[in-house]
């Protein structure tokens, strides 16, 4: 019976809650086979090689040293070389660079961490800046911040800062938004009659904030912190492009781009997406490992 | 002008910053409309005096910050260029990556929406994809397609498409089965049930969708001017006055960005507004944040 409706009911199950591992896990993974299966079909078709065309074998397309489409396994091992195939401390080494930007990224999301929470804290208190500045963080999300990129990089530079610190400024500023509106709901989502019953206990406002506002606030704060770490990392690519930066992943983009390493620009896309992945990750294992701090589904 | 003394032009602006919060504070504690429209715009006209104020009456390099005075004179006398520059990365390759990678995703979303084992598969990967930095895919859309628009607005659709698609897939779960089954009772046809209670069920994730993708877009051409450009863009002309340390440029060139972004997500918030009338979130007394 349960096979006659199963086309409707892994769906249900699925809106349910009760997780089908076996499909949750099989499906991504198929069709990430079946993308990578047409990726090769394209590499085999879009890259010239005369050699593999006189030997009369296609999967040699695939070895194209300067390919139109790298083919995916051409990709994993410049990957994998770009990743173990030099010492840790080397320029070569994807993992350096990743390492150099992913400095930059975390002292960005937590200067905007910190930052955003504190503004946040002021907003809902302050009644001017509520109605003040509140209004311009939301615009300044459909603001491009990124463009600012290159003149913090010349005015810190100016300062005497150089390295870190801009590629930080510029990460935080892209993360600090997401955190700051976030933390707004989350410190207004305790409910009227809850602050009621804490005026009731003659509560002061410090401690409404600690007792209620807060606790309340922590599962906004979680997902704020995730979209705000993808923002960080974006932001520390992008603040290594104008700065003739030698190291970090934007900076070996932007020497690929210059130089058509089109091997090496895809390998260095793929450290970045998994750096990305990894440090949203962690925190998404974080908001996994505190369940009562989670939003009711 | 006599350079006027530091630290006058420090009392000075303390004095007029107080007296100004602490009139706008009284304007913020007054209820209504007005009162809502008129504190951020006259907060902002505050920013802007002590801005200009300070840059120039501390001396402040041109370098660190222009004052806004020489913004706006750099924006008078550069208009034509920035015109050019808004027309390339706008009109060119923002919009119509814009366009072409919402329209994609959300036709994505609806193709994959009878399939659950698509969906379960394109999902993840496409959550994956929100997290990555698809920016940096710009060098190699530039080796593909060229230092013109094409190779930017092929990034600007890469970067809308995902949003574009998990937000339809999440829209087209919003109807929910007793509405659906109406829908089966008046024995109406798959695509009916899409178009008259599926569709419009799922707008508001749309809108949602739409105003991502719309700084998105800008955030994606730009910086993917950063990789290489004709000679002119708004990114384009950022990095490159940047190079002559025409500061006073590049903050027109960033504030005409960020008039183009905020037109965006106001005319989109409209639209969202004439579109979802019906929606709690667009009726009076609602969360206005969200």
């Amino acid at each position: 019976m349960s096979e006659a409706i199963a086309g409707i009911g892994v769906f249900r199950t699925a809106r349910a809650g009760v997780p089908q591992w076996s499909r949750r896990i099989l499906a991504p993974v198929v069709i990430l086979c079946a993308l990578l299966a047409i990726w090769s079909i394209a590499a085999t078709l879009v890259n010239p090689s005369p050699a593999a065309a006189a030997a009369g074998i296609w999967p040699s397309n695939w070895w194209n040293p300067r390919p139109t489409l790298p083919s995916p396994p051409q990709i994993a091992v410049a990957t994998w070389t770009g990743l173990f195939g030099y010492p840790v401390t080397s320029p070569r080494s994807l993992i350096y660079h990743a390492a150099v930007t992913l400095e930059a990224a975390l002292a960005g999301f937590g200067l905007a961490a910190v930052l955003g929470t504190a503004l946040a804290t002021a907003i809902v208190h302050v009644r001017l800046l509520d109605r003040g500045l509140l209004p311009w963080v939301i615009v300044s999300q459909s603001i491009p911040v990124l463009a600012t990129a290159p003149m913090v990089v010349v005015a810190m530079g100016y300062m005497g800062f150089s390295g870190l610190l801009p590629k930080a400024v510029i990460s935080a500023s892209l993360a600090f938004f997401p955190v700051t509106i976030g933390m707004c709901k989350g410190l207004r989502s305790p409910q009227t009659v809850q602050l009621d019953l804490l005026r009731t206990y003659n509560a002061s406002g410090r401690q409404v904030f600690w007792a209620l506002r807060w606790p309340s606030a922590i599962p906004y704060l979680l997902p704020a912190l995730k979209i705000a770490m993808a923002l960080a990392i974006t932001g520390a690519i992008v603040g290594e492009l104008p700065t003739g930066a030698q190291a970090g992943l934007g900076a070996r983009l932007l020497i690929a781009s210059y130089n058509g390493l089109m091997l090496l620009m895809w390998a260095t896309l793929i450290v970045a997406s998994l750096t990305a992945g990894l440090a949203v990750g962690a925190l998404a294992l974080l908001e996994r490992a505190l369940p009562r701090f989670r939003l009711p589904a | 002008m006599s350079p006027a003394t530091p630290l006058a032009v420090l009392a000075l602006a303390a004095t007029v910053g107080i007296a100004a919060l602490m009139a706008l504070t009284r304007l913020a504690n007054r209820p209504g409309r007005a009162a809502a429209i008129l504190t951020p715009m006259l907060f902002a006209v505050l920013v802007l005096f002590l801005w200009e104020v300070l840059t120039r009456g501390l001396a402040v390099p041109q370098v660190l910050l222009p004052a806004p005075s020489v913004i706006a004179r750099a924006f008078w006398n550069a208009s034509p260029e920035l015109l050019q520059d808004v027309r390339q990365t706008v009109l060119f390759a923002a919009i119509p990556g814009f366009v072409c990678g919402s329209a994609l995703g959300m036709v994505t979303g609806i193709a994959v929406d009878r399939s659950p084992f698509l969906q379960q598969g394109l999902l993840p990967l496409s959550s994956f994809a929100s997290v990555i930095p698809i920016v940096g895919v710009a060098p190699i859309m530039i080796l593909w397609f060229g230092f013109g628009w094409q190779s930017k607005a092929a990034v600007v659709l890469l970067i809308t498409f995902f949003p574009a698609f998990v937000n339809m897939v999440a829209g087209l779960r919003e109807a929910s089965p007793i509405e659906r089954d109406l829908m089966a009772s008046y024995a109406s046809t798959y695509w009916q049930t899409l178009w008259k209670l599926r569709l419009p069920a799922a707008l508001p994730f749309l809108f949602t969708a739409l105003k991502v993708n719309a700084s998105l877009a800008l955030i994606g051409a730009i910086v993917a001017e950063f990789f290489g450009a004709p000679v002119y863009g708004l990114g384009f002309r950022i990095s490159a006055e940047i190079g002559h340390l025409a500061l006073d440029r590049v903050w027109a060139a960033i504030a005409v960005a960020a008039a183009v972004g905020s037109g965006s997500y106001a005319l989109l918030t409209a639209a969202e507004r004439a579109a979802t009338f019906w929606h709690p979130s667009q009726l009076p007394g609602s969360d206005r944040n969200s």
